[in-house]
């Protein structure tokens, strides 16, 4: 195989021939290539750091480091679990997730297909700005401003369909708005400039001979939109939800801001508080001084890194995979 | 089924560009209507107005009347949509819809028209492939991407689907323009045996074409750069090659163009 000096029926091909090369190709090269390896290698870094400063800590835990709901670093001992801060994570990003993900849509489509050119142009200039939002304004925002909005309804979901587990009452006062219901709506907010800017790029890419070929059989603007437009973006659309999702697995500050600390564990309700990975240890940081106590967080912070990987890994496999191009 | 069209005083802008001038025409049912002229007469740009495929691109604007059997296709009341479920359109390029199968591909606009039931799509299916002249190549691979056939088997399917609908008049824009000769002359003789059955308008390049296939021949031109597509002359196809009646159009035909 390597080599490729036979092909598949076993012949053997002529080798390649020595040729000129350029020393502008050859420094070009190099500085690409040195460029790739350099982004391999320090993911590499970061994962082993991350594992021999856990290992320590992880040797000296005295709770079930995957079941346990509590996180105790202090006094001496360390008994600390992920439970908890696993389930406040994927609970608030996932619930943003669904948020953004039909409205990040709708907006795109809006963008490309219907709104006149002139209107289009800002308004998508609008969405992106919302990129560039801090966190930190949008975590006081989201407690000082939309969480006290958000809590009627909070209320009522909770009175009314609170025989749904997510609705249940949840280890946290619903008043103020402090949830992780009220965080999955404000990252969904934050979300919607990253899906929303990739998915308009992949669905302004439909060729046009496909929209005409689906227009002329007589489909109405919407089936056409149906037919041609969303399967020719969609292994785009959905990649591009899978790095939002990944944005919002490690948002850490306005999570931290508009949580409540929560007294008891997670009853997996939309209505709990508490920690997610990344807010647990931005509010432990002023604590990493000695290296077990230390240690536990970085294990947290490990897994994180192994989630948001395997999210990763799952968009670029739905995107790699499905792909439809004429 | 196959309907005439009468086309009164039209004249087609793109924005503020002026693209044809003032054309008047009758194309006959169960024919062949073959479109020439040098790039830029604006004759896509009339076939593409007689489905209201014109006004798809923003800004492009219709004046005049386009008459399907009597019936005014611009008139206020008439919806686009169902005009263009009545008038088939075969482009230039193929362009089946990569992610559905052979299969639903074809029966595609049936399904848009609200057509659900499993045996009528599949007997649909059947009769459009076998009308397309495809039935046999595809037989075995219906629920395949269409993407994956051949360019001229592509093309075919294209007509395939257009001809599911059972339209009313058949619109091909340089339907072979993209195909070898032999998928070339597969799609001619397709065209000789649904002009049975349609009303067919052909764009063509090339003339060779338009002798072969067609009954009546329109040719088009431009007097300039920038200046609207006129239609010159439009008469029996023979008559154009043998005998026309313009010496504009001689000498198109005869390539002494210019």
């Amino acid at each position: 195989m390597i080599g490729a000096m036979s092909d598949p029926l076993g012949n053997s091909l002529p080798a390649r021939r020595p040729t000129v090369r350029r020393p502008g190709d050859t420094i070009f090269q190099f500085l690409t290539t040195a460029s790739g390896l350099a982004i391999v290698l320090s993911i590499v870094l970061i994962g082993v750091f991350l594992l021999l400063k856990a290992v320590p800590s992880l040797a000296a835990d005295q709770a079930n480091f995957l079941l346990s709901p509590n996180f105790v670093t202090t006094g001496g001992k360390l008994a600390f679990g992920i439970r908890d801060l696993f389930v406040v994570t994927v609970l608030s990003s996932v619930f943003a997730l669904v948020i953004a993900m039909p409205v990040a849509m709708g907006i795109a489509l809006f963008l490309t297909q219907y709104a006149p050119r002139q209107l289009a142009r800002p308004f998508a200039y609008i969405v992106d700005l919302l990129a560039a939002v801090p966190s930190v304004v949008f975590g006081l925002w989201g407690i000082k401003v939309f969480g006290p909005v958000l809590e009627p309804l909070e209320r009522w979901l909770n009175g009314n369909l609170g025989w749904f587990p997510l609705f249940a009452n949840g280890n946290v006062s619903i008043s103020g708005g402090g949830t992780i219901f009220t965080a999955g709506v404000v990252l969904a907010v934050m979300l919607l400039p990253i899906i929303t800017s990739v998915s308009r790029e992949v669905f302004q890419q439909t060729p046009t001979m496909q929209i005409e070929g689906a227009l002329a059989l007589g489909a109405t603007r919407w089936e056409m939109i149906r037919t041609t437009v969303i399967p020719f973006g969609r292994s785009g659309y959905i990649a591009a939800s899978m790095l939002g999702l990944g944005r919002a697995l490690g948002e850490t500050v306005a999570v931290l801001i508009i949580l409540r600390s929560a007294p008891e564990p997670s009853r997996i309700s939309l209505f709990d508080g508490g920690y997610t990975f990344a807010s647990k240890i931005a509010s432990a940081a002023s604590e990493f001084t000695e290296a077990l106590p230390t240690g536990a967080y970085i294990s947290a912070g490990l897994v994180l890194f192994v989630l948001t990987f395997v999210v990763n890994a799952i968009a670029r496999w739905i995107a790699g995979g499905r792909v439809h191009r004429p | 089924m196959a309907k005439r069209i009468d086309i009164k005083g039209l004249n087609l802008y793109y924005g503020r560009f002026h693209a044809v001038d003032n054309v008047t025409l009758s194309i006959p049912p169960r024919n062949v209507t073959a479109f020439i002229g040098p790039s830029g007469c604006g004759k896509s740009t009339v076939l593409r107005s007689l489905n209201r495929m014109h006004e798809v691109i923003p800004g492009a604007t219709v004046d005049g009347k386009v008459l399907l059997d009597g019936e005014d296709i611009y008139d206020a009341g008439v919806d686009p949509v169902e005009v263009r479920r009545t008038i088939g359109m075969v482009f230039q390029r193929p362009n089946p819809f990569p992610t559905m199968s052979i299969r639903d591909n074809v029966v595609a606009g049936l399904k848009l028209a609200g057509v659900r039931s499993k045996s009528r799509l599949e007997e649909v299916c059947e009769r459009s492939l076998r009308g397309a002249n495809l039935w046999e190549e595809v037989k075995d691979r219906l629920d395949r991407p269409g993407g994956g056939l051949s360019g001229g088997q592509q093309q075919r399917l294209c007509i395939a689907r257009a001809i599911a609908v059972q339209p009313d008049v058949l619109l091909m824009d340089e339907p072979c323009s993209a195909l070898d000769p032999i998928s070339t002359l597969a799609i001619e003789d397709l065209i000789t045996e649904l002009k049975k059955d349609y009303t067919i308008v052909i764009v063509t390049h090339n003339m060779q074409q338009a002798a072969r296939v067609s009954d009546m021949t329109a040719f088009f031109n431009l007097s300039g750069v920038g200046r609207p597509g006129q239609l010159v002359e439009a008469d029996d196809t023979e008559k154009i090659f043998s005998n026309p009646g313009k010496k504009e159009t001689e000498d198109y035909i005869s390539g002494r163009f210019g």
